[in-house]
């Protein structure tokens, strides 16, 4: 039965792991760039959620709404007038450029916070669990897990039932040609990394959560969701969620057995991964 | 008529006049400089190697790397195991440090090379944790904590009485020295041998590699076989450079060893400030490094985060880096790679 | 005036200088003709018009406004719709959605809409849920073409829409164009079909060399004239 436990705790960590990486699959899906960054934006989110938790006294679940729109724009920005200017075709720019921004944002977050870990204030809910047959089940895994799922529905629903999501699969396809069209394409990566941005406040507010963080957390958490996103096959949401709970699994198994190995599992069911499907498990027909 | 292909040009050799009497002033540095000036030139020389190694992966490869801490770590946690649970003397040991960080260069490899660009970079960080959460599991070289060197080993260091009775020094300053001079060897050994590297016929192949994959094969140059000598040269030059850099720090823990920021981080923004894709570059971004770390290294975090910033901007608006800016106004190349044909006219037809 | 005209265009690609200087002017209601052998400048023109190639802002003048270095999104927004050469076509879109991506962003008004592509070219409504790419070259083409439509352009761009494509189906593509035109769009039609540019043209500009080497109505010119225009005189 333990085991059991250990799986489904695996499972709902999966969650986490799909929330930290469908930001990264959606930017790399729309403009084939992976921001180095990503994992201290995460952790840039989750400063700001605590700040508003803090200064206005705001439920963590009621400032991740107020943080959404900040990000949104921090985002927009970002790709706007930095990021944009780094899609050529040499690989360098967008690697070194993103880089640099993770070193930066890192640095910037430790002069401005510390590097005390901070948590978001938690409440009865938060710690709450539920009973599913003879295993308890925490509420914050849950909610994680299903807040996950909804991202990954929202963000379908998005891509394949709208307007935007029309004009994001388009420029994906073809930039030049959409802007035949009418559409900016500039405009169309900046909307894909504000939305991104959305996520890793989402993302954020359950890393708050669960668990202490510091500003020195972002790169591990680029990693596991970049390890995520790899097992998918890169570009399919879906197949994110199911990496994201392959790591989980992976690190809850790994730790049963000894606490130390718990990252290392994790990584090692990626390189097994690599091994058997370097392309990943869904991996998308045009790549 | 006769025609001779060279690549040098009047700059390179005056610059080769001036590097020689460099050379030997760098030799002769310790008969008059002081231990703190000379544990400088050792930090800046060893990241030297670093740069020039990343630099021949990235610049020359485009193969970004994150992941060069797990060939430092590596080397330097050889060194350390062979020294303490063998008793070798740790400057031939070094030798095996860079041996140990080839080995791991080949299932790495194996690995990274399934993955394309960004992901290659991603790849390798995660591989480099991997190295470097089983090195914690290492009890013996005292797992997560790390360990120091047996005291005997490096008192009686090969060399080191040696430099203590020449200079009249003290047996930790003489440490220094045998460290200082080790890391001018390999610092040369390295620049030279690149530039040997980068003026044979598979250095060309390389910068056509870099250019363009499809052209390059279509022209009979093997990118895969490419790939794998410039990535695990890169991993022997790192694996001796950390091992040197351990050895004179006589003290290592997997966190340091394995530090993405101080292995990987500083070494790419030495070689982006400086200038990515050419041997100068690195030299000249060392010491901007240095001098930008002497001024604000006092200042924390502030310093990571000009390096950042310092490093985007040169990016967007002078990727070449500072040394591109140089060679761009003045013409000058102190390493010239570019063949020049030189002799009679060009005519269509000779007789 | 006329409605869309370039005056002095160049064009380089990098160093490669593929347009020396050129002159067309396309009045309303009228369809002109670009004619000319592969390399002559044709496609470049019609992406420097379109602006995908950015020019002086005076070397294209649309509706009494320079518009040379205007984005091509910003061109597509002002009334200017181009059926890019080779279609182009999103293979990520279905048939609809690929029509749809035509009036992205905007309320369009006038004659086309999804009903009247379909009535225009019944076979896309048979596919309409297929992917854009899953269609013969030919219904593709109609696809490019019904793209550009929907966003009710006042000049239509076309570029070797007959590319490719075999002799009955270009015809049933070319079918379509009194249709177009009667719709109200005035139209540029780049063609290497000589005889097919004849038949829909109202005026014609041969180009060679990335220069514009003949221009008149179809009935004064001569085949002697065209065939110097188009391949030089030495042959």
């Amino acid at each position: 039965m333990i085991w059991v436990d250990t799986l489904l705790q695996g499972i709902l960590l999966g969650g986490l792991y799909a929330l930290f990486a469908s930001g990264l699959s959606l930017v790399f899906g729309i403009m084939r760039l992976v921001n180095l960054a990503h994992g201290d934006l995460i952790v840039m989110a989750a400063y700001l959620i605590l700040v508003l938790v803090t200064l206005l006294g705001l439920s963590p679940f009621v400032a991740v709404l107020t943080a959404m729109p900040v990000m949104f724009g921090i985002g927009w920005g970002l790709q706007k007038f930095l990021l944009n200017r780094t899609l050529e075709d040499d690989i360098l720019p967008p690697l070194l450029v993103t880089f640099g921004l993770s070193i930066a944002l890192q640095n910037a977050l430790l002069e401005g916070f510390s590097a005390d870990s901070q948590r978001l204030p938690t409440n009865a809910l938060t710690t709450a669990s539920v009973d599913v047959g003879p295993i308890a089940l925490g509420v914050m895994p849950l909610l994680t897990f299903a807040s996950a799922v909804l991202v990954i529905v929202g963000l379908n629903q998005l891509f394949y039932r709208t307007e935007l999501g029309r004009a994001f699969r388009a420029t994906s396809d073809d930039a030049t040609t959409a802007s035949l069209m009418g559409i900016k394409p500039a405009n169309i990566f900046a909307t894909a990394t504000g939305i991104a941005l959305v996520i890793v406040t989402i993302a954020a507010l359950y890393l708050g959560l669960r668990a202490n963080f510091d500003p020195n957390i972002g790169p591990a958490r680029l990693i596991y969701a970049f390890e995520a996103v790899i097992i998918g096959g890169l570009g399919s949401l879906w197949g994110t969620l199911l990496g994201g709970i392959i790591i989980g699994v992976a690190q809850t198994v790994g730790a049963a057995i000894n606490p130390e190995w718990q990252i290392l599992a994790g990584h090692v069911a990626f390189l097994i991964v690599l091994l058997v499907r370097p392309r990943g498990l869904f991996p998308r027909a045009n790549d | 008529m006769s025609y001779t292909v060279t690549t040098q040009t009047s700059a390179s050799r005056v610059a080769a006049i001036a590097g020689a009497i460099g050379i030997v002033v760098l030799i002769a540095l310790p008969f008059f400089a002081g231990r703190g000036t000379i544990q400088d030139m050792f930090f800046i020389l060893t990241m030297l190697v670093l740069a020039q190694f990343w630099n021949l992966l990235a610049g020359y490869g485009g193969l970004v790397s994150i992941g060069q801490q797990a060939f430092v770590g590596m080397g330097a946690y050889a060194m350390f195991g062979v020294v303490i649970l063998m008793g070798f003397d740790p400057v031939p040991s070094i030798l095996l440090g860079g041996v140990a960080a080839l080995i791991v260069a080949v299932p790495t490899a194996f690995f990274a090379f399934r993955l394309n660009g960004a992901y290659f970079a991603i790849g390798t960080w995660v591989i480099a944790e991997v190295v470097r959460l089983l090195v914690a599991q290492w009890k013996t070289l005292g797992g997560g904590t790390g360990t120091s060197l047996p005291r005997d080993a490096t008192r009686d260091m090969w060399f080191v009485e040696l430099i203590q009775d020449m200079l009249g020094v003290r047996s930790a300053a003489a440490r220094d020295i045998l460290a200082y001079w080790l890391a001018l060897i390999l610092a040369l050994a390295t620049i030279g041998g690149i530039y040997w590297l980068l003026r044979t016929r598979r250095g060309l192949a390389l910068a056509a590699v870099r250019d363009n994959t499809e052209a390059a094969k279509s022209v009979g140059v093997d990118a895969g076989r490419m790939k794998w000598i410039v990535f695990l040269t890169s991993a022997f030059g790192t694996g001796l450079a950390g091992a040197l850099i351990y050895m004179q720090k006589a003290r290592i823990s997997p966190d340091a060893a394995f530090s993405v920021t101080d292995w990987t981080a500083y070494v790419i923004f030495i070689v982006v400030i400086g200038g990515i894709g050419t041997i100068e570059g690195p030299i000249l971004g060392v010491l901007v490094f240095f001098a930008l770390q002497s001024l604000l290294a006092d200042f924390g975090s502030w310093y990571l985060m000009t390096l950042g910033v310092l490093a985007i901007v040169i990016m967007l608006v002078a990727p070449r880096g500072l040394w591109g800016l140089v060679s761009e106004r003045t013409g000058l190349h102190l390493f010239p790679i570019r063949r020049t044909l030189s002799g009679g006219k060009l005519t269509s037809s000779e007789d | 005036m006329a409605l869309l005209q370039t005056q002095g265009l160049v064009a380089h690609y990098g160093d490669f200088q593929a347009l020396f200087g050129v002159d067309i002017a396309l009045n309303e209601a009228e369809t002109v003709a670009i004619i000319g052998a592969n390399g002559a400048g044709k496609t470049t023109l019609m992406r420097s018009i379109a602006g995908v190639l950015r020019n002086a802002a005076q070397a294209v003048t649309y509706d009494g406004t320079p518009i040379g270095a205007h984005p091509a999104d910003e061109i597509m927004a002002q009334g200017v719709a181009m059926v890019p050469e080779g279609r182009k076509l999103f293979p990520s879109l279905s048939v609809e959605e690929n029509l749809l991506i035509g009036t992205y962003g905007r309320k369009v008004e006038g004659h086309w809409n999804l009903n009247t592509v379909y009535d225009l070219f019944p076979i896309l409504g048979e596919r309409r849920h297929n992917p854009g790419t899953a269609l013969s070259g030919g219904q593709q083409q109609m696809v490019a073409i019904g793209r550009a439509l929907m966003s009710n352009p006042r000049v239509l761009l076309c570029d070797e829409i007959s590319l490719g494509l075999a002799p009955v189906v270009i015809k049933d593509i070319y079918k379509a164009i009194p249709q177009i035109k009667a719709a109200g769009a005035s139209m540029i039609v780049v063609e290497q079909d000589i005889a097919q540019a004849m038949a829909v043209a109202d005026r014609v500009y041969c180009m060679m060399e990335g220069r514009v080497t003949l221009s008149g109505t179809p009935d004064t010119l001569s085949r002697d004239d065209i065939h110097n225009a188009y391949f030089g005189a030495s042959h």
